[in-house]
């Protein structure tokens, strides 16, 4: 911005007081813009969730819990199947998968037997217990009471044949990538779960 | 260990793990009036860094001291505004 604008018109003559004032009001206002643009400091954070196991629900909740706790601005964009922690019934019974988790201690040709999801899955709940940490249902319940935005991607809800209906009802449903992309481009964090 | 300032309200999160001791002390400070202190007693060894964080990083709290007693961990945060 050049600071050493002449005080004189395009044709030469001084400008008039009116003129004058007027280009005073226009600079008022700039600034007055400037200063509302750079005042709202509210950290943004945008949380892509894509997975609907047990252990793969936990991140983006104590994430976005936490983070509303700071005062932060958070949208968390639920899609292919973390559609699920939306899902109030589903979300209540996400199970951790045995097969193809390294940590599990136990063979992936034994941990492929049916049942054996859902004793990991009890097994977790109860360390989870144990530990004091919170369940997912007190996660989504905690981030929504803080503002959260729980968004739920529309093209999923569609390709995976969810009644919207089934969601919690503060889900904001009828977005999409775009919607997801301006928040992210907004945000001072962007994590994709 | 006595503290030097008023406590307005005790925040019992014992047993309780992250990241329940921060968002319960950010409830509990919402319904505190600017100047009060929040004592929060806790057993999560991680809650020494973790609302030292949380304080650092929100508006209009301070923390004032934090204690480690035997297995409890109390923190003092004042609601600054």
């Amino acid at each position: 911005m050049s600071t050493d604008t002449p005080a004189a018109s395009a044709d030469g003559e001084p400008l008039t007081e009116a003129e004058l004032q007027a280009r005073i009001e226009e600079l008022e206002d700039k600034v007055a813009t400037l200063e509302t643009d750079t005042a709202d400091d509210t950290k943004k954070m945008t949380i892509v969730a894509t997975q609907g196991t047990f252990d793969m629900a936990y991140p983006p909740l104590i994430l976005a819990s936490t983070a509303a706790a700071f005062g932060w601005d958070v949208v968390v964009f639920h899609t292919f199947w973390g559609l699920d922690i939306l899902h109030e019934e589903k979300s209540k019974d996400l199970k951790l998968s045995a097969v193809g988790n390294p940590s599990m201690p136990m063979p992936n040709a034994l941990a492929a037997f049916p049942g054996m999801d859902s004793m990991a899955t009890k097994m977790m709940e109860k360390r989870i217990a144990d530990n004091g940490t919170a369940t997912i249902e007190e996660l989504i319940e905690l981030s929504i009471d803080q503002g959260v935005e729980l968004q739920a991607c529309q093209m999923t809800i569609e390709l995976m044949e969810y009644d919207e209906d089934d969601f919690y009802d503060e889900v904001t449903v009828g977005v999409g990538a775009a919607t997801a992309l301006q928040h992210m481009a907004e945000s001072d964090i962007q994590l994709l779960v | 260990m006595s503290a030097e300032f008023d406590i307005s309200q005790t925040l019992d999160v014992k047993g309780a793990s992250c990241p329940m001791p921060v968002v319960k002390t950010k409830q509990a400070i919402d319904d505190l009036e600017a100047g009060e202190v929040l004592e929060v007693v806790a057993t999560d060894s991680g809650s020494m860094s973790d609302l030292d964080g949380w304080a650092a990083g929100t508006d209009g709290v301070e923390l004032l001291d934090q204690v480690e007693d035997g297995d409890v961990y109390k923190h003092y945060v004042e609601k600054t505004a």
